[in-house]
């Protein structure tokens, strides 16, 4: 194994830079969460973080492929920094509304909107952007701990 | 990244039926778990654990399938016990508060015994 990657200038930063582009259906999901797992190991994340971080990316690529009407493909894109990582996640069809189906606290049990529930949970930091003609664009952040 | 999903019955005063998962549940396996289950409740087996032992992974898809076969056994005056020993799926229980609506036990026996 190689030692971790540890960008210490802009410049290196620049080129830490994973992008994966799945096509929309429900069986690349695994490997959108291979690929999260591989790079948040390679960031020595706690094992616990890596779960969440899996689960958090593989929800993303859900809601992408089962509400993005259109949609041919999910980008995944991890911005590596020496302390983070940056998920987005983006479709490229009509995209679904985060913010809509995102409740701050979970109520009664439902079958469906526990995704994005998951997502705020897990992660530090969570933000949407909806653009009508390019899809929804879900941006996550996880700090490594200090 | 696949599921296992095996069936056994426990002849006893409630006929359980015991669901033995053992990989990944996530949007692609999540259907084949949810026919199971389906199938199981629509000949009439009320009492069901879910064994989750083995279960490395479960995503909002997974945990919906357990939350529609809870529902539907509900109508009939049914049960849903879990089986769960692996950390990182109990607190995907806990998070989504779903700890309180599922009896989650660490062995079978528990599981069974508190149907």
């Amino acid at each position: 194994m190689r030692e971790p990657v540890a960008p210490q200038s802009e410049t290196s930063e620049r080129g830490n830079i994973v992008e994966l582009r799945i096509p929309s259906r429900a069986e690349w999901v695994g490997v959108a969460r291979l690929a999260v797992a591989a790079i948040a190991s390679r960031l020595q994340f706690p094992i616990e973080d890596i779960e969440d971080l899996k689960l958090a990316v593989a929800e993303a690529c859900t809601n992408c492929i089962q509400h993005a009407s259109q949609s041919e493909a999910v980008r995944i894109r991890f911005q590596i920094d020496s302390d983070k990582v940056v998920v987005t996640v983006q479709d490229t069809g009509l995209g679904f509304s985060g913010a809509e189906v995102a409740p701050k606290q979970l109520g009664e049990a439902k079958e469906s909107g526990l995704g994005v529930f998951l997502i705020r949970s897990l992660m530090d930091n969570v933000e949407y952007e909806l653009n009508p003609e390019s899809g929804t664009k879900l941006t996550m952040t996880k700090h490594l701990p200090t | 990244m696949d599921i296992k999903v095996g069936v056994r019955e426990l002849n006893g005063e409630r006929n359980i039926s015991i669901v033995d998962l053992n990989g990944e549940i996530d949007v692609y396996t999540s259907p084949k778990v949810k026919e199971t289950i389906m199938e199981l409740i629509d000949a009439g087996h009320y009492a069901l654990v879910i064994n989750l032992e083995k279960v490395r992974y479960i995503d909002s898809t997974g945990l919906g399938v357990l939350i529609g076969g809870l529902k539907r056994v509900r109508e009939h005056s049914g049960a849903v016990n879990l089986v769960c020993t692996n950390p990182q799926i109990k607190k995907i229980f806990d998070i989504t508060g779903l700890v309180k609506i599922f009896g989650i036990y660490e062995t079978e026996e528990a599981a069974c015994g508190n149907l």
